[in-house]
């Protein structure tokens, strides 16, 4: 895959599934010229912009888009002292498009992730992909060799229990990346010149009990099913760590994934990654991660929810309680993790309301 | 092929359940030829084998299964379970096996899959069960492991079983094919990758390879349904050996990896016929999933063959008594360990 679709191959699809039922979350600080690439597959869709860095400098939208779009000062005005929680100086901030969201479904994507081609030189339309990823079950209790079940062409295999074969709802979708691959800063280091060019054709189900790195680059998730877990954590301006904001969700909502029963699937569809971050700068912000992640991978492998945590938000108030007692000894950015974790589930039931809410665009 | 792993490390062991194989051997013959080749004839086939002049072979018949091990005991490796015979007498590290109605598979280049070579890498390279690659397999070329992905978990675990594909006919039950009699598999998946630790999947004997060296005993003949008969669809005793060896691998810190290689698996038989037998089959699953998920073998068994009959007598006790084909599974898994120590050759301690 040497380069990506140019906008012309890409072909809108004849309906928009979920159109008016997901939206679509872009973390950006610089401009938002990739959409015109994207245009076919997302102008059906509702935007939400958040807008990180500098909020006096104006974002350009490109024509023709439905959106909303949130700078630091609109944050601030929206959660108060709860803004704390959000992000400042890393894409982390998106997750206040989360919040603020009253969509079922989420996608999310990079300004820097372009339309991909698959082996036969097709665009791959990445949105629809997720969806019907979202909208077909999963299957974490017993793993199919054949990958995903309920794809074209595939099935359970033999020895696959009847039982099983219904699967449970999917929270989320994980696509990957062609190009630059999401490697950490001493990989990338050591390999400057590598390209993700292999095409698998596969979604799979991650199976319970097992943790992966979330990638937060082209990331749909079913907003009502898991939403509040989808934190991302503090990172960026003032934080002693960066690029682990889609990591710490990722460990959080598969942990609760695990425990409620919803499952989470990775693979297919592929975007074109086109931008590497410089090395240096990242390890500079993953230096600490890298140490730390070592401490925490065993403790959420190990994090047991207790039978009475049977909504998300309860689980990640819970989830939130053993960050404090067992990670706090690695270092007290996690007390502090911990305190926001506790403050976006607050700002998330206060901008979230149980009970019906109207679709409206931000005051 | 790994430069480190020579050729006479392998055998290829092939169970005969048909008596031609000359279209069989001739279409591996440019990939299998540089290797021993074991071929094991099923006991109840009653026609003469015709194999093709040209390579280097043993076979193995019910005489001779008769003289190693007794004939009382040579009707565990009735059917598809021949194959466990040559596992037993193979004196080699690896073993690469592969049911005799399966041909080399075509890339999606169009290129000819060395179904051997990918076994080996899959199984000279290390696992990674600990921590899912979203990646898929870090060892292959073009790719790593990604960010977030631990760096103490990063050298792996010895890759003990690695468990290939089919494209055309796919190794489906008899009611699934039955329901969709024109699905074939031509979706050509590009990857290798660890099925993580605790994991369990149905492991298909029929395009697999392991180390022979570390978890030789773990594949076994045991599981023989009521009507088992002479079409995958009409058993499930890989299956069952494939449940074990993954609690076995899990237990003992040990990889087994899923994916390529790919074979092409010709047509055969009819499923909606085949039904009426495996249904049986179909049944016990629902026993054996959640039983397997619960095993949980000590820390005393540390060896391949202490695991494997401490699984026996948790089948015993937990299962027996549910149905008398569990009971006598059970024994059969205790007399293959007692066969393994004493016509098979030792294993070694397995390596972290």
């Amino acid at each position: 895959m040497a380069e990506p679709a140019t906008a012309t191959q890409a072909a809108a699809p004849a309906v928009a599934l979920l159109k008016d039922e997901l939206d679509i979350v872009i973390p950006t600080i610089r401009n938002l010229d990739f959409l015109e690439m994207w245009r076919p597959f997302f102008q059906p869709y509702h935007l939400i912009i958040v807008q990180d860095g500098d909020p006096s400098k104006t974002i350009k939208v490109p024509e023709g888009f439905d959106y909303e779009l949130y700078n630091r000062n609109d944050i601030n005005r929206i959660l108060g002292p709860k803004s704390s929680c959000i992000s400042f100086k890393d894409s982390a901030c998106r997750c206040f498009g989360y919040m603020v969201s009253k969509k079922k479904y989420i996608f999310t994507i990079d300004d820097d992730c372009f339309v991909a081609k698959d082996p036969s030189g097709k665009a791959i339309n990445a949105l629809e992909q997720h969806i019907k990823n979202l909208l077909s079950p999963s299957t974490p209790f017993f793993f199919n060799t054949l990958y995903d079940p309920f794809r074209e062409g595939a099935d359970f295999v033999r020895g696959y229990p009847f039982s099983l074969r219904e699967g449970v709802p999917t929270a989320a979708s994980h696509g990957l990346w062609l190009n630059i691959p999401d490697y950490d800063a001493p990989t990338q280091l050591v390999k400057p010149l590598e390209r993700n060019t292999r095409y698998v054709d596969a979604v799979l189900t991650i199976p319970k009990g097992t943790l992966f790195p979330m990638c937060g680059m082209n990331l749909a998730f079913n907003r009502e099913l898991i939403g509040p877990a989808m934190y991302f954590g503090l990172m960026g301006d003032g934080q002693p760590i960066g690029r682990y904001d889609d990591m710490w969700a990722g460990w959080c909502t598969k942990v609760i994934c695990d425990h409620l029963g919803l499952g989470v699937k990775t693979g297919l569809p592929y975007i074109f990654h086109s931008k590497a971050s410089n090395p240096f700068v990242n390890l500079r912000k993953e230096y600490k991660g890298i140490y730390w992640q070592e401490e925490i991978i065993p403790f959420f492998q190990q994090a047991v929810l207790p039978k009475d945590c049977t909504t998300v938000p309860k689980c990640y108030i819970e989830l939130a309680k053993q960050v404090k007692e067992k990670l706090s000894k690695v270092d007290p950015y996690f007390d502090k993790l911990a305190d926001a974790m506790v403050t976006w589930i607050e700002a998330w039931d206060e901008l979230n309301p149980i009970g019906p809410v109207p679709n409206g665009k931000a005051a | 092929m790994s430069l480190s792993i020579k050729d006479d490390e392998i055998d290829i062991v092939i169970g005969a359940l048909r008596p031609d194989l000359t279209s069989f051997m001739n279409e591996w013959r440019t990939i299998f030829s540089r290797f021993h080749l074991i071929i094991v004839k099923d006991p109840d086939l009653k026609e003469e084998l015709k194999i093709p002049e040209g390579l280097n072979l043993d076979v193995y018949k019910k005489p001779d299964i008769d003289r190693v091990v007794g004939t009382s005991t040579s009707t565990i490796f009735s059917g598809y379970s021949c194959r466990y015979f040559g596992y037993l007498v193979s004196r080699k590290k690896y073993i690469i096996s592969v049911d005799d109605d399966c041909y080399p598979a075509k890339d999606n280049k169009g290129i000819l899959v060395d179904a051997v070579a990918q076994h080996i890498t899959n199984l000279t390279t290390p696992a990674t069960p600990f921590f899912f690659n979203t990646l898929y397999d870090p060892f292959t070329e073009g790719a790593d492991f990604v960010r977030g992905y631990p760096f103490s978990l990063r050298s792996g675990v010895q890759c003990a079983l690695s468990c290939g594909l089919w494209l055309n006919l796919a190794d489906y039950d008899a009611p699934t094919q039955a329901l969709k009699p024109e699905e074939r598999n031509s979706r050509y998946v590009d990857a290798v990758l660890t099925v993580p630790a605790r994991t369990l999947m149905p492991i298909s004997g029929i395009n697999i390879a392991f180390n022979r060296e570390v978890i030789g005993p773990a594949l076994l003949p045991s599981l023989r349904l009521g009507g088992e008969g002479k079409f995958r669809w009409e058993t499930m005793e890989d299956i069952w050996s494939g449940m074990c060896v993954k609690v076995v691998c899990d237990h003992l810190g040990l990889g087994v990896k899923t994916g390529m290689p790919y074979v092409w698996r010709n047509d055969r038989g009819d499923a909606i016929a085949s039904l009426r037998k495996e249904w049986e089959g179909v049944k016990l699953m629902e026993e054996v999933v959640p039983f397997f998920q619960s095993v949980r073998l000590s820390r005393e068994a540390t060896t391949t063959e202490d695991c494997v009959a401490e699984v026996a007598n948790v089948v015993k006790e937990q299962l027996g008594s549910k149905d008398p084909m569990f009971a006598r599974a059970a024994k059969a898994m205790v007399d293959w360990v007692k066969l393994w120590k004493s016509v098979g050759s030792s294993t070694s301690s397995p390596g972290a």
